[in-house]
Formats: C-alpha cells, structure tokens, sequence
C-alpha cells in the first residue's frame, strides 16, 4: 500500500529524513515514535504531497506522490498535528466543504452521516467549530480525514491534548478504523504506540533506527538478559557459587530488599540458559530461591537507548528480530485481507 | 475549484468583511450617482470613474486573508493534501473574491434603470464601464491575492496590498513628475487608472483589456510558484 525508498529531505543544510525505507501492507496500523523533531511529522507531510521530498521516492497504493500526486492523494486521508478546520464553520458545512474539495462519489449526505456517528460527533454537526472543544475539534479533524472512504489513514499525534479518558476513546476508534483501512499513527509517546499499533518504526534525528513489531523490539532487541534473583543464605557463598555455574559471565549483588533474603543480579553470557543451574546449586545447599525473574529491557527503555544512539539496530538488521518481524506482517495482512470488506 | 469558491463566498459573509466592503462601495456609489443626478447629467459613467480610487484600495481587504489566514489556521494542510491541483484552489480563492468585488457593481444596474426613466440612457456605455471595472478589478485581485500567499499574517498582506494599490494609483503621477521620458513611458504603460479611464470614457480599447487580463495570468502564476516553491523549501 505504501512503499517509500531511499527517501530524504532537506531543509537547506539540515538533514530533517535521511534515507528512509519502509513498506507497509494494507491493513496494518503502523506507529511512528519519536522524540520531538524526530522527522515523524516530515515524513507524514511528504506521505500526503504536502511538501516535496528531496530525493528518493514514496508510492501510495501504486502511486508516485511526486508524478500522480492526485491519484496518490486520492487513497490518503490525513490527520495533520494541528487539525485542518475552517472555525468559523458548523461541522457539517465543513465536512460538506471537504466532501466536495476531494470530489467524493459516494452519495453526500449518508457518507457523512455514517463518518459523524463512527467518530461520534453527530450531537455537534450543526454547532460551529469555534466552539468545540480540543477533543471534538481532534474527531472533526478525523471525520475529514475519513471522507471519501480512503484507504490509508495518516494521523499525525492524534492524541495530542486530550484527556485520559478521551485518549481511551481515540485508541479505541484507531483500533476500528485499522479493521478497514491501513493507518499511520505517530505519537512521542511510547505506551500510545504500543497501545494500537502491531508495528512500530522508531525514527531518531530523520533516521529509521528501528522497524518491528512492539513485542519483538521488547524482546529481540534487548541486548543483554539480565537474571534477578532474590535467595536466603550467606552472601559471600552464593556469589561464589552462581560465578562456579558455567555461563554466568558476572554476579552483581544488591544488598537485601527484601527482609532476610539477598538480591543478585546475574549476567549469563550470550545466549547461555543458566536458570536451571541456578536453581539445582541453591536446592543442593538448601538455600532458598524467593524469586528468579528475566530482566528484560522495557519497550521505553529501547526507545531511550535507540534514540540517545547507545543500542545499534543496523548490526541486526537480518537478524531473528527482522524475521519475525516479516513473519508478521504477511500474518497481519492475510487476517485483515479476510476482514476487510 | 467550487468548493473553494463556495467557501469562500460563505465565509464572506459569516464575517463581517463581505457585507463592509459592499457597503462601503454601494456608499460610494450611491454618493457619486446623487452627486451626477443634482448635477443633471446622465452619465453613469461618471460614477465609475470616480470610484477607481476606492475599488484599488478596497480589493486587499477582500484578498488579504485568502491564503494568510489559510496558513495560519494550518487549514492549508487539507486544501493542499486533497486531491485537487494547486491552480483550482487558487482560482477558487481568485473568483470568489472576484465575485464579492463585482456583487455591489451588479447592483450598479439598478442606478442605470433608475436613469432610464429620466434620460436617454447609453448601454454600450455602462457596459464598457463594467468590462473596466471587472478587469481592473481582476488585476488588482490577483496582485492581493498574490501577497496573501507571501505571509501568514492577513494583517501584513492587507496594509502592505494596500501600499501597492496606493502606488498603483500614483502611477500617473510618477509619468508626470519625473522628467525622464522612458521611466514616464513605462508609468503610463502600467498604469491602472489610465488604462481604465480608457473604459469609463467609452473606449473599448483592446490593448487595455489584454493588459489587465495579462496581468491576472501573470500574478496568479506568481501565486502558484509561491505556494508550490514553499513545498519545495
């Protein structure tokens, strides 16, 4: 559906994209995440025509947005940071105004009297936009995006601004809108993200660091395994006898947390399964294991390191965690080809 | 491109700008028509030359916030990202406020009627006054609207549209003051009110169409390269 190579754009000496890659097949719900200033919000607007790129290429569902602008735009429905609305309009003379400047087939009035009850602002059509609030000026900015029925929704921090409870609302109209339609959601915030989309790209100073789904950058990329382990016995003793097991590259103690019992952090060496050892060695002096748990790296804590540049995702490209991930893409698209209408 | 012209003409007149601008020209005109029938002559003609003045400096209140205010507001995100090419958006924007411009020149007509009873009336007259009052205003329309692209701040598009229409007008006074003969020349070629004198004196001259027809194409061009180079930046 959209397929982007080598894409990248400059602001005279500034670098804002820089060599961007990525497909994404239909149906999927794609997050961008990154920091402010990241180039999210470039790369949407080069997505949608808005403003040009200065090399490379990106195709909307067949479509060169640079030589058949309008026929890629045609397949684009788009969520800017700021929604696009007239203020001094009611809602419904707005989306009327945007059904008409996109040339819409449907028949009028039903299309969007179905686009109003989807995002739920068919009890504020007749009010004008002035008067909305910062959530319904955000579900009018996605009404608009929806008229035409386009295939490819881009929304540009939807949720910025909202309260708690109007951001429940949103993921849950991103999550149904994704049944129909491949969305785009970019967002700074990692748990937004992680929310509604099943592949993330994480973006970094105009660079694609990292393209997976949300589990396997938890998972895949965490570079190291850290074991914890909280046991009764002698301190000293058991930091000898984890560093006896073979495969355990350091031992770390934490002092006492916990009343009575010691914590340890243990490093296994790449790839080597120490728990079972751990386990036999304290059974046989009888010292026992309170607890024992893999500490893997949380979804913000990759963000944090990919961003600030100290987790280096190139040396993994091609690596278990590419795989998978397109394995899961071919997964999603067969689902949603069978759901979509 | 009609959805544009038709947002455009609507927001016209939910804000008061639509109604202003009317007003101020039907004021005018009306004034000017009274002035003529005290003085018992009948040319409607009289009217029309009087208020090139007024139309120059009221045409960048009509054009001031047609892209400005677009920008500013973000809304040029939808008009730019739908499906449309760039050049029907500008000449949405271009006719509607075209069509505000010439609505209290329609209404003109009815001052003409109102001559009809008390005098022989020229109709290839009044519409030589209309020709030139439609293209002078097309031309000046497009320079605003030209300006309006160049700012997010309607307010700056506004006084600065109003500083060219001033210096538009000034353009014979420029031919006569300065004594060099090429510089007189070319204030005489580009002047405005000159060319449309040419009109509300009865002289359906050709060249003077093509000028402000010329112009029209020239600026609205001009328009599409500003919005189309900022996408490029």
């Amino acid at each position: 559906m959209i397929e982007v190579k080598n894409l990248s754009k400059r602001y005279g000496n500034h670098l804002a994209v820089k060599d961007a890659s990525f497909t994404i097949s239909k149906g999927e719900i794609v997050g961008f995440l990154g920091p402010n200033g990241a180039g999210k919000s470039t790369i949407m607007n080069i997505l949608t025509g808005y403003i040009s790129l200065t090399s490379g290429s990106a195709e909307i569902g067949g479509f060169d947005i640079v030589d058949n602008p309008e026929q890629a735009k045609r397949h684009i429905g788009y969520l800017p940071e700021h929604p696009p609305l007239y203020i001094d309009m009611t809602v419904r003379e707005y989306l009327n105004f945007i059904y008409d400047l996109k040339k819409v087939k449907f028949p009028k009035k039903p299309h969007i009297d179905e686009i109003c009850k989807l995002v739920s602002i068919d009890n504020v059509e007749n009010r004008l936009i002035k008067n909305l609030s910062k959530g319904y000026r955000q579900r009018v900015g996605v009404a608009q995006a929806l008229v035409g029925n386009p295939d490819v929704l881009i929304l540009d921090e939807p949720t910025v601004g909202l309260d708690p409870k109007q951001i429940t609302q949103f993921r849950k109209l991103i999550e149904a809108l994704g049944k129909h339609h491949t969305v785009i959601v970019s967002s700074h915030i990692l748990s937004e993200i992680q929310a509604v989309c099943k592949r993330i790209l994480i973006i970094n100073n105009g660079e694609i660091v990292a393209d997976d789904t949300a589990d396997n950058l938890a998972k895949n990329l965490s570079s190291d395994h850290t074991l914890k382990l909280r046991v009764q016995g002698p301190e000293a003793e058991i930091e000898r006898v984890l560093l006896g097991i073979r495969g355990v590259s350091a031992v770390k103690s934490l002092g006492v947390v916990e009343k009575g019992s010691l914590d340890f952090e243990i490093e296994p060496e790449e790839d080597a399964d120490v728990r079972k050892e751990i386990f036999n060695r304290m059974a046989d002096r009888r010292w026992p294991i309170l607890e024992l748990s893999t500490e893997e790296l949380s979804l913000e804590n990759i963000f944090l390191r990919l961003t600030d540049g100290k987790l280096n995702i190139s040396a993994k490209k091609g690596s278990k965690a590419t795989k998978v991930k397109e394995e899961s893409v071919i997964t999603n698209t067969v689902f949603d080809e069978e759901d979509v209408e | 491109m009609s959805a544009v012209f038709k947002r455009e003409m609507r927001a016209y007149f939910t804000m008061p700008i639509g109604y202003i601008v009317i007003a101020v020209m039907l004021l005018l005109t009306g004034m000017y028509f009274s002035y003529m029938c005290q003085s018992s002559y009948a040319n409607i003609s009289f009217v029309f030359s009087s208020i090139s003045s007024i139309a120059l400096l009221l045409a960048p209140i009509i054009t001031m916030r047609l892209f400005s205010e677009d920008r500013k507001q973000k809304v040029d995100q939808a008009l730019f990202t739908a499906p449309v090419k760039l050049i029907n958006i500008i000449c949405g924007k271009f006719f509607a406020a075209f069509a505000l411009f010439m609505i209290p020149m329609g209404i003109t007509l009815i001052y003409q009627f109102i001559l009809m009873f008390t005098a022989d009336v020229n109709w290839l007259v009044y519409l030589c006054d209309i020709l030139g009052i439609a293209l002078m205003g097309a031309a000046i329309i497009s320079v605003g609207l030209f300006i309006s692209a160049l700012t997010e701040s309607q307010i700056i598009a506004g006084v600065f549209g109003m500083a060219v229409s001033f210096f538009i007008m000034q353009m014979d006074y420029f031919a006569s003051a300065v004594n060099v003969e090429w510089f007189s020349n070319l204030c005489v070629s580009i002047s405005f009110i000159s060319r449309y004198n040419a009109f509300t004196s009865g002289q359906l001259d050709f060249s003077n169409a093509v000028f402000f027809i010329s112009v029209v194409v020239v600026f609205l061009y001009l328009t599409h390269l500003v919005l189309d180079k900022k996408r490029w930046a």
